[in-house]
């Protein structure tokens, strides 16, 4: 689950990570209100405030989601410019308003989930506020990778290292220890991905009036392991419907994994690897899928029936494909709750149906009685579905 | 022979009385695997599966009472992890873990110990493995298969079900089915099961099906182009056309920055000798042209 920025930051700040103050607007008028206070602050060396967008896609900043005002109406107009936004497809709905920072120098530092190693790993540099794929393709040198120790995590040895590696200058025991509290973070809301891009070296003001440096978490991007929500209750209250389609929120009610896509066939399968495989075989055949969905094991009609509704909510679907191979799932329950869905339905979309190993025979006698076109192999169903989906746009 | 489970498995089965536990257990026990032991503290000393299994409250104690050599895990979530560090502290050496929905950060340190401990886990979120005519761990469906000498070495579940099942059709039988799990963290990768597929004199040919994310793919492919040259190898990848960005279902399954697309799969897979089927049905034919017999 991804979170907002303003959320993220919430969350490093609750591990003693260095972020500078913030407010969140939902309104022009908040954030007046914000800009009003961060203007004043005589540590503000810009004498500005930022505004940004607080939306989950990338690349805010190119779409007019990010800007600075000098003064309290001219926040209020920015904030009112970028409330008004969609970026992406999204609405933007807050907007996070800080001191605009004066930035001496700006680095990056992530640490995430390496799949080949099944270890954490820091991704650091000393070329921050860019993309690091960017970098990563321009100048791959400019990376340095630490993997975090299974069993220690990141002894203050390692953190030293990482912070000398990365460059840090006259603040490596800031990079350090800030490298230790992501850690930190990423342990204690079970994320897999805590990104700080940039993490900036920035030049405030003091009491006196003589400037001072210090390093700071200026951006943050968390994302959380699904599998880890259910024990961490309040993270699950971050999760921004906004950015979810309507149908997301309903596959997580009946434990259902379902991505929309483009095209005009409906697709029901249980299992991940054999639902991209039928996404591909209806593609092969000439047709699009109009979803991913996976059933999961061992689902029940009631779960067939709510996957059908997903499906024929979507008012592109032309046709529906179902493909099922038993093994925890019963072929027969999956054939009632197709029969239950159908009886049900709305409008008619022709459906093929394959259902194979446990039970299917069992479905099959289902099927045959209710009327239903089934396929032997997936192969066949695919090319039947493309066909029923071209005679019905026909 | 066969790989990871064979005539000499003595399997011992945690979460042996939970609902999902109970109903594997016997499918496997109907399959004729060797299964000796069940495990669900608090349990010990009762009898699972109509008499036929007994149950103990520790794996060390199924172990020291059975001669147990292999565990297959169907505890929740919650106490998974657990149940693979209580395996590997009794001295088991080859472990199942089936539990789907484990938090990624659980499982490192667990891997860990596995790694230390020098056993080998398969799983989480697997389907487990099938040697057929001797055994079966996990909840692959014994009826798909065939006895045969092709190993086969699969990301997925029911995909793999697909794939074997075209396989037995054709007449094809397969000395082992290892499915190694779709999570981020895993204790087996397709490198690890086609090292073992190299030293199993019964395994003549290979079939490798995978999906896009990683790069566990290519790290095989490239080995494999290395040290199995002369052996027959087909492919599948599964996720041709799924869209940058957007994860399919499983943790691992997702293209991100131009990575772990399933051109670059299919590239290095071919490069490395394999042949890449369109689709899971074409797999039998595949084997028979790259020179499998029998």
């Amino acid at each position: 689950m991804k979170i907002h920025e303003a959320d993220a930051k919430s969350l490093l700040v609750a591990q003693g990570l260095p972020v500078p103050a913030w407010e969140v607007a939902r309104t022009p008028s908040q954030a007046r209100a914000a800009a009003v206070r961060f203007l004043a602050d005589p540590a503000n060396a810009t004498g500005k405030v930022v505004i940004k967008a607080q939306v989950l896609v990338g690349g805010r900043g190119k779409a007019g989601g990010v800007k600075l005002a000098s003064t309290a109406d001219e926040a209020e107009e920015v904030a009112a410019q970028i409330l008004a936004l969609e970026i992406k497809g999204l609405p933007v709905r807050r907007v996070l308003v800080g001191p605009a920072a004066e930035i001496v120098k700006e680095y990056y530092l992530s640490v995430l989930l390496d799949r080949a190693t099944k270890r954490l790993m820091f991704i650091g540099s000393a070329e921050g506020g860019v993309e690091i794929e960017q970098v990563a393709v321009d100048n791959p040198d400019a990376i340095v990778y630490e993997h975090v120790d299974p069993l220690l995590g990141l002894p203050d040895y390692a953190a030293r290292k990482l912070a000398f590696r990365i460059g840090f200058g006259a603040h490596w025991k800031a990079g350090a220890a800030i490298a230790k509290g992501l850690l930190k973070t990423m342990m204690a809301n079970d994320a897999d991905l805590v990104e700080i891009n940039p993490l900036a070296v920035i030049r405030e003001t003091k009491a006196d009036g003589t400037p001072v440096e210090r390093l700071v978490c200026l951006d943050a991007k968390i994302t959380l392991d699904d599998s880890a929500l259910a024990r961490h209750p309040g993270l699950e209250e971050l999760r921004d419907l906004d950015a979810e389609d309507p149908a997301d929120v309903e596959a997580r009610r009946y434990d259902l994994t379902f991505i929309k896509l483009d095209g005009n066939i409906g697709c029901m399968v249980n299992g991940a690897g054999l639902a991209m495989t039928t996404m591909d075989l209806v593609n092969r055949a000439g047709g699009q899928p109009a979803n991913f969905l996976d059933i999961g094991g061992g689902a029940k009609s009631d779960r067939v029936a709510a996957a059908m509704k997903l499906i024929l909510a979507d008012p592109n679907v032309q046709a529906i494909l179902v493909n099922i191979f038993g093994g925890i799932t019963r072929g027969d329950e999956v054939a009632r709750g197709l029969i239950e869905a159908r009886a049900q339905q709305e409008r008619e979309v022709p459906m093929v149906v394959r259902i194979v190993g446990t039970n299917a025979r069992e479905a099959a006698e289902l099927l045959e009685a209710a009327n239903f076109v089934t396929a032997a192999s997936l192969d066949e169903a695919a090319a039947k579905a493309v066909a029923a989906a071209k005679g019905a746009a026909a | 022979m066969s790989i990871l489970i064979g005539r000499d498995t003595r399997l011992v089965v945690q979460g042996i009385t939970g609902r999902e536990g109970e109903f594997h257990s016997r499918a496997m026990l109907e399959y004729g695997t060797p299964l000796v032991a069940g495990v669900t503290p608090g349990k010990g000393g009762l009898t699972a599966l109509d008499g036929r299994v007994p149950v103990f409250d520790t794996v060390a104690s199924a172990v020291a009472e059975t001669g147990a050599n292999t565990s297959c895990i169907f505890v929740p979530a919650g106490g998974a992890p657990d149940a693979v560090l209580e395996s590997v502290a009794a001295g088991i050496r080859t472990i199942f873990c089936i539990t789907e929905g484990i938090p990624a950060l659980d499982m490192i340190p667990v891997v860990e110990e596995v790694r230390l401990a020098g056993a080998r886990l398969v799983g989480p979120n697997c389907p487990g493995a099938t040697s057929p005519g001797r055994a079966k761990v996990g909840i692959i469906p014994g009826s798909i298969h065939r006895e045969g000498s092709v190993g086969v070495v699969s990301r997925s579940g029911t995909l793999t079900y697909e794939a074997v099942q075209a396989m037995t059709d054709a007449g094809i039988g397969q000395s082992s089915c290892v499915g190694i799990g779709g999570d981020p963290v895993i204790g087996s990768q397709h490198i690890d099961i086609l090292k073992l597929f190299a030293q199993d004199p019964e395994t003549n040919a290979l079939v490798l099906i995978g999906e896009i994310g990683g790069s566990a793919e290519e790290e095989a492919a490239a080995w494999a182009a290395e040290h199995l040259a002369g052996m027959p190898k087909v492919a599948f990848i599964a996720g041709r056309t799924a869209p940058e960005g957007k994860r399919m279902g499983h943790a691992g399954a997702i293209v991100s920055g131009g990575k772990g697309t399933a051109a670059s799969k299919v590239a290095a897979l071919e490069a490395a000798g394999f042949l890449v089927a369109n689709s899971p049905t074409e797999l039998p034919a595949l084997l028979r042209q790259a020179g499998y017999k029998g």
